[in-house]
């Protein structure tokens, strides 16, 4: 309920930001050229419905999502969900590779206190700088060995997903008390069921919300990844040539699909998240 | 049990003595790139390559000491900048591929000037600016609906949610009302580090434990005092890892915001302008800025945090 309030005050603020916004533009490009005088309603409704406005009006925004996914095949470039399908194809991939690399690095660190040494203070301080920034080398690299398309924008979203994963589930395997571990040398486990049976359990907690940043920051890395290319299709590149023909309401739509991209991979971890911590009366 | 060679000063001997072997092995004509490297080179390097993951394990061998921690990571990441530079010199690797550290450091040298401009224009500029902006706006909100528990309701949901959402893709709407020049982009650093604070505030103004209020309460004080005395203390841990998060989230909407239009300097810019000319040592040299004033703004909060926090656990030790 509240949230609905919030939500609706902010509907309501965009469409008077967009009144206040446009109002200049409309004036001179669509209510000067008319001859007849004109009165302050006809302002709202021309500022309301520009071909290129500074701030679209929610409803222009939603219609032009609708009409991309209703008018046209799912593999037609126009179509938003096509461009949704790419980028959210290239964070899955990279999604799972970066995931799988952490868990397999953080189990080598925690057997290893050579590793844990020398290699994790690193992925620890690699966290404070902008690895996003690498991006455009990945590209290059990646490029001139002859590897294009969702490829790269995996291979970026990839380690985006992998240093929160490692760091994450290295404290998860680290929580067991020494109690618990003590009880599973009582019991003659092997070092191997120490860790199936009580290490990966218990760090599944530390993982899965570790699962959740990663996959928002994996979708940035396929989206940013997407722009120097001059990639053709992908949500970055939609951003990337509304920007360039100064066509807004694009911008928007394509902007309102990554958010909804973006909500529907973290809830998809949640659910992965429920199912895994379901045992745990959780 | 003493095992005199395990010890401290053996191993740092055995250090300084792969690292001067290392060193004489890197003088060597073909580690140089003059010639092409013969067999005897490659057993060489392996020779090395072992000799340095030894002196890495024993190194992590030693006592928890904060000393050898440093130690330790120390020499890893020296090792792997000394691999690097050989395998990438003998090996003849195209500079486009991976450019040796030693042409990364000569061109951050060499285009010092350049990426000084950058550094002033990124983070000077757009970074500071958003990130003290949108820490100070969350911060200030966070307060400032403190008494609203109806808005507190309404608003953290959707606060929480922003974390899921890309919103660097906001940079060029930002560009076109702001300009090309930094103000688009302290723009877009606004929007990414405001829902942050505004979370860890709110969490943070939560954090006083009952005890501490109800003291407050029977000292008879006010809501301001309260705020002012426990409350903002409390919360100012909350606050700090608020801070850390977002002046790197800052640094990254300051740098993919100027892939999308920027005047021509900047370290975004700088990145992306000599990828697409090919010229991999600058842009090495750019990440290394970027690099060094992350974790520089990062040191930073932390000593800060320090002096502030000096009464909470996690700082007393």
């Amino acid at each position: 309920m509240p949230v609905a309030v919030i939500l609706a005050a902010a509907i309501i603020a965009w469409y008077a930001l967009a009144v206040a916004l446009n109002a200049s533009g409309a004036i001179e490009r669509v209510l000067g050229l008319r001859d007849a005088p004109w009165n302050w309603r006809d302002l709202v409704e021309a500022t309301l419905s520009m071909q290129r406005p500074v701030l679209p009006a929610p409803h222009q925004v939603a219609r032009d999502i609708g009409a991309s996914l209703l008018d046209w095949p799912l593999d037609s470039p126009r179509n938003l969900l096509f461009h949704v399908g790419i980028t959210a194809a290239a964070t899955g991939v990279g999604f799972a590779l970066g995931a799988l690399l952490g868990l397999l690095l953080a189990t080598l660190i925690v057997h290893s206190r050579t590793l844990d040494r020398a290699l994790l203070p690193w992925i620890v301080a690699s966290q404070t700088v902008p690895v996003l920034a690498i991006a455009p080398i990945v590209l290059v690299i990646l490029g001139s060995l002859g590897v294009t398309g969702l490829a790269p924008k995996a291979v970026i979203a990839m380690y985006l997903c992998f240093f929160p994963v490692t760091v994450a589930t290295v404290q998860g395997l680290r929580s067991p008390q020494r109690s618990e571990t003590e009880l599973m040398r009582t019991y003659a486990a092997t070092r191997w069921q120490e860790f199936w049976l009580l290490r990966v359990p218990s760090s599944l907690p530390f993982l899965m919300p570790s699962l959740r940043v990663a996959v928002a920051a994996g979708l940035v890395g396929a989206m940013v990844a997407e722009l120097p290319t001059g990639a053709q299709a992908g949500l970055g590149a939609r951003l990337l040539t509304g920007s360039y023909y100064g066509n807004t309401v694009q911008i928007w739509s394509a902007l309102v699909m990554a958010a909804l991209l973006g909500l529907a991979l973290t809830s998809a971890v949640g659910v992965l998240e429920r199912l895994a911590l379901r045992h745990r009366g959780r | 049990m003493a095992r005199p060679w395990r010890g401290r000063a053996a191993t740092l001997a055995m250090v300084a003595l792969v690292g001067a072997a290392a060193g004489g092995f890197a003088l060597r004509p073909a580690a140089r790139g003059e010639i092409t490297p013969s067999g005897m080179f490659w057993v060489g390097l392996a020779v090395i390559a072992v000799l340095a993951a030894s002196t890495v394990r024993r190194c992590a061998a030693l006592d928890d000491s904060r000393l050898a921690r440093t130690l330790t990571m120390a020499l890893f990441g020296a090792w792997i900048l000394y691999f690097w530079q050989v395998l990438v010199t003998a090996l003849d690797v195209p500079k486009v591929l991976l450019p040796a550290p030693l042409q990364i450091i000569s061109m951050f040298v060499a285009q010092l000037p350049v990426l000084g401009r950058d550094f002033t224009q990124t983070v000077l500029k757009s970074v500071l600016a958003g990130w003290a902006l949108g820490c100070g706006l969350g911060f200030s909100v966070g307060v400032a609906i403190d008494r609203l528990p109806f808005l507190q309701r309404g608003l953290l949901p959707l606060a929480a949610l922003t974390s899921t959402v890309p919103l660097v893709g906001v940079a060029p709407i930002a560009v076109m009302w702001f300009g090309f020049d930094w103000p688009s982009k302290a723009a877009v650093v606004v929007l990414m580090t405001f829902f942050p604070m505004l979370v860890a505030t709110l969490a943070g103004l939560q954090a006083a434990g009952r005890s501490e209020r109800e003291l407050m309460v029977s000292y008879a004080a006010g809501y301001g005092q309260t705020l002012l005395q426990l409350r903002l203390p409390a919360a100012l841990p909350f606050i700090f890892s608020a801070l850390k998060v977002n002046a790197t989230l800052a640094l990254i909407g300051a740098i993919v915001a100027e892939f999308f239009g920027s005047p021509t300097v900047g370290l975004g810019f700088r990145i992306s302008t000599e990828a697409s000319k090919m010229n991999m040592p600058l842009v090495w040299a750019a990440i290394v800025v970027a690099s060094l004033a992350g974790s520089g703004i990062y040191a930073i909060l932390v000593q800060v945090e320090r002096r502030v926090t000096f009464w909470h656990p996690s700082v007393r030790g």
